[in-house]
């Protein structure tokens, strides 16, 4: 690949039918910095949840004392996840025992869900930052959320719109502590409805003798584990089954606006969340060696401060981001180069940003990586000036390729490995699906629009199956399947 | 037959095991699959070993779990001991057939609590994360492969192919597609593109090659859990299929209110595995199904109605020449010194060596040889006896 096409797709989403290719391969890069908006227009009106995420949960919470609902509840479950069941589907006819105010409930945070789908594609295809998009794409999949679970609909779009988009380019603390708590998250890892033994509403209920069987009743360490493990020191980071229990106590009270009888207690906090200091652990707490004194809400945010700095995560961190950009083997220097960057600066990710266009090592000629469905589809996108595009259908596209915002099978996100995403069956969806936007695009000039997307870096097989396509718009079809489009 | 061992015999599991393997006599190497299939079934996210097998004759079952005992009563039983979880049904009454049997306290030699390091063990066969890039699947297909004339099919039916799946022999990917099909004349260029391009080159050939194998399957997609077990069953039945199938299913982190997400994913398992068993037809004689997770949860709920991240699970073998009925444990017990760390189901049968042995046993390879290849570098020995010869 020449400099312009790796700064283009390498780096990018790809070069947008109206551009042309950078002149200037590294100044086009830093230009992005400053070109970067991290609060468009297109999602103003989503920078806030809804604050209807805790009704649905207490929605959800009454109707399951309800025994006879429980079951039908449980097998329409998946709907929730905001796929839309099909007719021949069974839970569709499970969604069909609901109460009325439910469904309409569960429709509702399904076209929320959809909206913000397309919105965050939308602005990708659009960006002038590309580069910088990515890079709130690799910190929404670093902090991943996924949708499944009661109210997390509504609240996975604003986990990266305010969570992660206005800290692309400011301090990693900052963006952890906005990640972790902010209720797509606490949903999400159950942390929204762990309590403190010891707490205040925990002593309480055990006086008055026990309490429905649906509600909580105690700890959980489902968020505490994925913050060491994933989001800050990495698996090897030297922390302890003690250090997850610990962490796990001082978040407690951490939770979502509007649940439970102890939400009027509630004070809200910035990252959208709401603290219950009646359910938090009392007490100090040691994480890592060090101690940290009782201090409500304070106390989780003291040890995510110090988890931030800590040179475990500056590790981890530098060799995630050196394997998305450099390849599946992150190059040692770079990693070494990047983990320096972080403990000097103090985790300031615009100055890893500026050292990741400075590395050689993300400039070697061979492409370094398979892309994935989200960045392919982008990409083509881009390319093909498709347009605005229907929600449904961005997220119907997005599903058939495998990737769809949001929806990562675990908390550790989706795979940054070339293996995961290139096989047989991922190949023939991309071929299906270009064929299919190639058929709906103005496809006239491919061999030169090749040309303009992978600047000096055109390969003769693709430039001659170019020439002898029969048609427009199935050279447009053929150059989306490329070779040079599927890797970056 | 005896439908399951009693409690004493099950304790002596272990042991009646190890001298089962001493009677087999040592197989020559490679006889080659021949028409012997295997499906593994990798549960991801730690399934509740003790929700899918309820150990409900051991004391202290009642003090750890007893929110969830109502769901046992009049589940079917195995023993007097464990009870199979009520979503399991289909599953059960195979078990009770003698075509199906459960390992219980089993986990592979990893003893953090991080899915995705015990996922990469599990799927890589290594005993370290992330040593081994390529999976044990993938090591067996390369070792039936060895001296045979052609290479077996290998298969994962998924939008991409697994870890357990990766590596040299070559393997392919399928899942059902709502998108329309590409024109043959674009299939065929794209053929031509990708013919001087050594990875995509491959991989556009196997999956030419499995698309016309699936043809018609008539499924947009995998969520109904017994349409995606037909589907497997559809390419691997015949001559010409796969011999060796994957398939994941997720859902089984229940961190909290685990008795509806636990019966959920459970009751999806069972419509897969019984509607695979159906449509694999007279090959089910030929076909073993081996189900597993890559570790357990605690053994306590947790305070949230769920459980955490724990050590041993139990695993599911099944098939038709599968020695069922019966559930191997050398039970560890539930109290609380008997528990691992004090909190999860301690481990005691190597997950590495139910695979390793199982797979052996019906691909009729030397058990040994497929330990040292599939999970190099353990010091347990492969288990015998779970497929008649």
């Amino acid at each position: 690949m020449s400099r312009p096409s790796i700064a283009l797709s390498r780096f990018g989403y790809g070069i947008s039918a109206k551009d042309s290719p950078p002149a200037d391969p590294r100044r086009y890069l830093l230009a992005q910095l400053d070109a970067y908006d991290p609060a468009p227009a297109a999602i103003a009106g989503r920078m806030r949840s809804r604050g209807e995420t805790g009704a649905m949960v207490e929605l959800v919470r009454s109707l399951r004392q309800d025994r006879r609902l429980a079951g039908a509840m449980a097998e329409a479950g998946p709907a929730m996840a905001g796929q839309s069941a099909p007719s021949d589907d069974p839970r569709a006819a499970a969604l069909e025992g609901l109460p009325p105010e439910y469904r309409s409930k569960l429709a509702e945070a399904r076209q929320v869900l959809v909206g913000d789908i397309a919105a965050r594609t939308q602005l990708a295809v659009s960006s002038p930052a590309p580069m910088i998009e990515r890079l709130v794409h690799f910190w929404s999949n670093h902090f991943s959320v996924s949708v499944g679970k009661v109210g997390t609909q509504f609240e996975v779009g604003p986990h990266e719109f305010t969570a992660i988009r206005p800290h692309v380019l400011g301090r990693f603390a900052d963006m952890l502590k906005a990640a972790v708590l902010h209720p797509a998250m606490l949903l999400y890892l159950d942390q929204f409805q762990s309590i403190g033994p010891n707490a205040p509403f925990a002593q309480a209920r055990a006086r008055r003798g026990g309490d429905q069987p649906e509600r909580p009743r105690g700890l959980n360490e489902n968020l505490a584990r994925e913050v060491l493990e994933l989001h800050t020191l990495g698996v090897d980071g030297g922390y302890t089954q003690a250090d997850v229990t610990e962490l796990a106590r001082a978040l407690t009270g951490w939770t979502v606006p509007g649940i439970g009888r102890v939400g009027r207690f509630a004070e809200d906090q910035p990252s959208g969340a709401a603290f219950v200091a009646l359910v938090h652990e009392p007490g100090a707490r040691r994480v890592l060696g060090r101690t940290y004194p009782a201090g409500e809400a304070g106390q989780a945010l003291a040890i995510l401060n110090d988890l931030a700095a800590h040179p475990a995560t500056a590790r981890h961190i530098a060799s995630k981001l050196a394997r998305h950009f450099a390849g599946d083997t992150p190059p040692p220097a770079l990693v070494a180069r990047l983990e320096a960057d972080f403990l000097k600066t103090g985790g300031d990710l615009a100055s890893l940003t500026a050292t990741l266009i400075d590395a050689p090592e993300v400039w070697t000629p061979a492409p370094v990586k398979f892309r994935t469905p989200f960045e392919w589809l982008i990409g083509a996108m881009r390319l093909t000036s498709v347009g605005k595009l229907p929600p449904q259908r961005i997220v119907g596209a997005l599903n058939e390729l495998g990737q769809v915002p949001w929806r990562a099978p675990s908390p550790a996100g989706y795979d940054d490995l070339a293996a995961s995403w290139a096989g047989p069956d991922a190949l023939v969806r991309r071929v299906e699906l270009a064929e299919r936007i190639a058929g709906n695009v103005p496809a006239d000039d491919v061999l030169a629009r090749a040309e303009a997307a992978f600047p000096g870096a055109l390969g003769e097989a693709t430039r001659t199956q170019l020439s002898r396509a029969e048609s427009g718009s199935q050279a447009l079809a053929l150059l989306l399947v490329s070779p040079e489009m599927m890797r970056r | 037959m005896n439908s399951a061992l009693d409690r004493r015999s099950l304790l002596a599991g272990s042991l009646m095991l190890g001298a089962g393997s001493l009677a087999l006599p040592r197989l020559a190497f490679a006889q080659g699959a021949g028409s012997r299939n295997l499906l593994f079934v990798l549960l991801r996210g730690a399934a509740d070993g003790m929700a899918m097998l309820a150990p409900v004759g051991d004391p202290g079952f009642e003090a750890l779990r007893g929110a969830s005992l109502a769901d046992y009563e009049g589940a079917p039983r195995l023993g007097s001991f464990f009870a199979v979880h009520p979503a399991l049904a289909e599953v059960a009454s195979m078990a009770q057939s003698g075509e199906a049997l459960f390992v219980h306290a089993a986990a592979t030699a990893y003893r953090e609590r991080s899915h995705f390091d015990a996922q990469n063990l599990l799927e890589t066969g290594g005993a370290v994360p992330y040593s081994i890039k390529d999976g044990w699947l993938n090591r067996l297909a390369a070792l039936l492969n060895e001296g045979a004339p052609a290479p077996l099919r290998a298969l994962a039916i998924a939008q991409a192919v697994p870890l357990a799946l990766r590596g040299d022999a070559p393997v392919s990917n399928y899942a059902p597609s709502a998108l329309p099909a590409a024109s043959e004349d674009l299939l065929a260029r794209v053929s031509q593109l990708y013919a001087t391009d050594s990875e995509f080159g491959p991989l556009w050939a196997r999956a030419l090659e499995t698309k016309a194998m699936a043809e018609d399957d008539g499924l947009k997609n995998l969520r109904d859990a017994s349409a995606a077990g037909e589907l497997a069953a559809s390419l691997m039945r015949d001559a010409g299929g796969a011999r060796i199938g994957m398939i994941e299913l997720g859902g089984w982190d229940t961190h909290a209110n685990q008795r509806g997400a636990f019966a959920r994913s459970a009751r999806g398992l069972d419509a897969l595995l019984a509607a695979y068993k159906s449509g694999m037809g007279a090959a089910w004689a030929d076909t073993l199904v081996v189900v597993a997770t890559e570790f357990g949860r605690t053994a306590r709920l947790n305070g949230t109605g769920g459980s955490d991240h724990g050590t041993a699970s139990a695993a599911l073998v099944m098939g038709g020449r599968v020695r069922g009925g019966r559930v191997i444990a050398d039970w560890p017990g539930l109290a609380d010194r008997q528990l691992f760390e004090g909190r999860d189901l301690a481990p005691t049968t190597s997950l590495e060596s139910l695979l390793a042995g199982a797979a052996a046993e019906h691909m009729r390879l030397d058990p040994d040889l497929a330990m040292a290849r599939l999970f190099p570098g353990r010091g347990a020995k492969p288990l015998a006896g779970i497929v008649r010869s």
